[in-house]
C-alpha cells in the first residue's frame, strides 16, 4: 500500500473511519471518526442524512440529522425512532441500539486508496 | 500542569468490572496531589428497576454491588482523603447510606462522614399532564402503564455542599452524570456556580468519564483495526484538571487499554445529538471548537470546550409499568439449518397467531440477522442460499400480563417435540418491563439538599 495511492476506491466506512453509537430515549446517535482526517471531506460528501435514512428505513428511522464538526474531525448523526420504541419498549435484542454504529460503518464509499486501512484478513 | 486536581472513574454502569476501583486509587494515591473518585452506575432505567426492588424490600432499591465495589478501597481512600461520589444510592439512598456504614463500621471506621443527596425523587411533585416532553421522547407510547418512579437530575451543587459538611463519601440518587465529577472539583478550586467556563472544563471531564472504559480502550477495541494491550484488564480513567482550566485524560497506571485520540473522539460525542448545546444541569456545552492532542501514551489533552448558562428546565425522568417481556431461543444446526430455522420461525409466529395471544411479536435468526434487523425481520427473510452452519431463532413478545409473555415464549420450548428437525437448547423467561419517558421541570420545583452522618450514627 502506498500512502500516496489515489486511486480510487469503494470499501465499507469501517475501512476508513470509526465510530460509537448511543442512546438517549428514542434518539440515537452515532459518530463518524476518519482515521485519517484528511479522508473527512470525502466523508462528509458522501454520507448524507438521506443515504443514512435508508439504511434504517426498514428499522422505521424518520429523521437523520447531521452535525458537522471539522476540527475534530467528526460527523455525529443522530437518528430518529430507530429503536422501534426505545430501550425500554424494543423487543430488539439490542434495545439501546449500541450495535448500530456497525450498521453505520458498513456503508460504502468511495475514498482514494492511502485513506483505507488493511483488513487483517488481507494482509500479504 | 502545575497543581492539578485528579478525578478518577471507578464505575461506568450498573453490572461494571467489580475489580476496576484498586488501580485507579492506587494510582490517585501515588499522584500524591489532591483527587476525588466517582462511580457512576445508575442508567435511565435503573432508578426504576431499583425502585420495583425496594418495592419488594424497602431496605434494597440501591446498587446491588455496592459493598463489593468499596470494601477494597474505602478505607485507602479515607486514610488519603479521597472523596467518593457516586449515584449508587439509586431509589434508596439512605439504604445505600446505611449499607455504607455498616461496611465501615465493620472495617473500624466509625467516624466516617456519609453524606446524602436528597430530592431527586420528585413522584409526588410532578405533574405529567403540565409539563412539556423531553423531545427526544415526544413519539413514545407510553401505554398508560402506571408510575414506577420519577426521578429530575440534580446539579452538582448538593454534593458539593456535602463534601463542604466534611462528607468523606458522598451517596446520590439521579443527578447528572458529569455532575459527579465537576461536583469536587468545585469543591477544590472554589468555581462560582455561574463560571461557564471552568463548569464546561469539569463537565467535560466528567461527560468523558462517565461511562468508565469507554474511554480507555474498553468499547473500542476492534481486533486488527484498533487494538489495544491487555483488553481483560483495562484501566479505569483518570481526568487531570488545572486550576487554569486545562484538561488531560489518562487512566490508572500498570493497567491494560489505552486512552489516544480515538478513544476520546468516540467518547467525546458519545450520547451527545446537537455538540453545540449538550445540556447538563449545571452548565450547557459547546463541543464544536473541541479538539484533541496527544501529550505521551495514554496523556490527551481536550481543548476547546466552551460553557452555556445551565437549563432554565431540568430533565426529569419518569418510569412507567410496561408490562412484560417473553423471550425463547432455539438452535439449529448443520445441514439445512437455515430453512428449519426459518420455518420454526413462521411455525411460532402461526402459532401465536392461532393461540389468539395478546402479544407483540418479533423473530430475530442469530447469525443470520438480529440486532441490525427489524422487528419484520426484512433482513433475515431476504437471506438466500444455505446460509450458516449454525442459526439460533429467538422469539420475543411484548404483553400486558405476565401470563400472555409466558405461553408466547412457551411457544418455543414445544418446538423440543413439535417444530422442525434438530432443534436444542432452549432457553425461555418473562421479565417485568419499565418504559420511561422524560419530562421538563421548573429548576424552582425541586427542592434539593444533603445530609452527612458519621457511619455510627447511621449505622444505629
Amino acid at each position: 500500500m502506498s500512502d500516496r495511492d489515489d486511486t480510487l476506491v469503494t470499501v465499507p466506512l469501517h475501512r476508513v473511519a470509526h465510530g460509537r453509537a448511543g442512546d438517549k430515549g428514542n434518539r440515537l446517535n452515532v459518530s463518524v471518526i476518519p482515521y485519517d482526517s484528511g479522508a473527512y471531506p470525502m466523508i462528509a460528501l458522501q454520507l448524507t442524512e438521506q443515504r443514512v435514512l435508508e439504511v434504517f428505513a426498514h428499522r422505521g428511522a424518520t429523521r437523520v440529522k447531521r452535525y458537522d464538526l471539522p476540527l475534530l474531525p467528526a460527523l455525529n448523526f443522530v437518528i430518529d425512532d430507530v429503536l422501534e420504541g426505545g430501550v425500554n419498549g424494543s423487543l430488539n435484542l439490542d434495545g439501546h441500539g449500541k450495535s448500530n454504529s456497525f450498521l453505520v460503518l458498513g456503508m460504502a464509499v468511495q475514498v482514494p486508496k492511502r485513506f483505507v486501512r488493511p483488513a487483517p484478513w488481507e494482509t500479504d | 500542569m502545575r497543581n492539578p486536581f485528579r478525578v478518577g472513574n471507578c464505575a461506568g454502569f450498573s453490572g461494571d468490572r467489580v475489580d476496576a476501583p484498586g488501580p485507579v486509587v492506587d494510582t490517585l494515591i501515588e499522584s500524591g496531589g489532591p483527587c476525588a473518585l466517582f462511580f457512576e452506575v445508575l442508567g435511565e432505567r435503573t432508578v426504576a428497576l431499583a425502585q420495583l426492588e425496594k418495592r419488594r424490600d424497602p431496605l434494597r432499591g440501591y446498587e446491588p454491588m455496592l459493598e463489593r465495589l468499596l470494601a477494597p478501597i474505602l478505607e485507602r481512600c479515607a486514610g488519603h482523603a479521597i472523596p467518593i461520589i457516586g449515584n449508587f444510592g439509586a431509589a434508596n439512598p439512605p439504604g445505600a447510606a446505611r449499607v455504607i456504614a455498616q461496611l465501615a463500621l465493620r472495617l473500624g471506621m466509625p467516624d466516617l462522614r456519609i453524606g446524602v443527596v436528597h430530592g431527586d425523587d420528585v413522584r409526588e411533585r410532578i405533574d405529567l399532564a403540565a409539563l412539556p416532553v423531553y423531545e427526544a421522547d415526544a413519539a413514545l407510547d407510553m401505554g398508560g402503564g402506571d408510575i414506577v418512579s420519577a426521578n429530575a437530575y440534580l446539579t452538582a451543587r448538593p454534593i458539593v455542599e456535602a463534601l463542604a459538611s466534611g462528607a468523606q463519601i458522598v451517596v446520590t440518587g439521579r443527578t447528572g452524570d458529569p455532575s459527579l465529577a465537576l461536583a469536587p472539583l468545585i469543591h477544590h478550586f472554589g468555581w462560582r456556580y455561574d463560571d461557564w467556563a471552568r463548569l464546561a472544563v469539569g463537565a467535560t471531564a466528567g461527560h468523558l468519564l462517565e461511562c468508565g472504559a469507554q474511554v480507555t480502550g474498553g468499547y473500542y477495541y476492534d481486533p486488527g483495526f484498533k487494538d489495544i494491550p491487555d483488553p481483560a484488564n483495562i484501566g479505569f480513567p483518570i481526568a487531570e484538571v488545572g486550576a487554569d482550566g486545562r484538561l488531560v485524560i489518562t487512566k490508572a497506571a500498570r493497567t491494560g487499554g489505552v486512552v489516544n485520540a480515538q478513544t476520546v473522539k468516540e467518547q467525546l460525542l458519545y450520547e451527545i445529538h446537537d455538540p453545540a448545546c449538550y445540556i447538563t444541569p449545571d452548565v450547557t456545552l459547546d463541543f464544536t471548537r473541541v479538539s484533541v492532542r496527544e501529550l505521551a501514551p495514554d496523556r490527551v489533552e481536550v481543548l476547546g470546550m466552551r460553557g452555556g448558562p445551565a437549563p432554565e428546565k431540568v430533565k426529569a425522568t419518569v418510569c412507567f409499568d410496561g408490562g412484560w417481556m417473553g423471550e425463547g431461543e432455539i438452535s439449529y444446526a448443520g445441514p439445512n439449518c437455515l430453512a428449519r430455522a426459518r420455518a420454526a420461525g413462521e411455525v411460532l409466529q402461526e402459532r401465536l397467531r392461532r393461540r389468539k395471544l395478546a402479544v407483540k411479536a418479533r423473530v430475530d435468526l442469530i447469525g443470520v440477522a438480529s440486532v441490525h434487523d427489524g422487528d419484520g425481520g426484512a433482513k433475515w427473510r431476504a437471506v438466500g442460499g444455505a446460509g450458516p452452519d449454525d442459526v439460533r431463532v429467538r422469539l420475543a413478545v411484548s404483553a400486558r400480563t405476565q401470563d400472555d409473555a409466558d405461553q408466547a415464549a412457551r411457544e418455543v420450548l414445544a418446538l423440543y417435540c413439535c417444530g422442525p428437525a434438530g432443534g436444542g437448547g432452549v432457553r425461555w423467561r418473562s421479565t417485568q418491563r419499565i418504559r420511561t419517558q422524560s419530562y421538563l421541570m421548573p429548576r424552582g420545583d425541586l427542592a434539593p439538599g444533603a445530609w452527612v452522618k458519621s457511619a455510627a450514627e447511621l449505622a444505629r
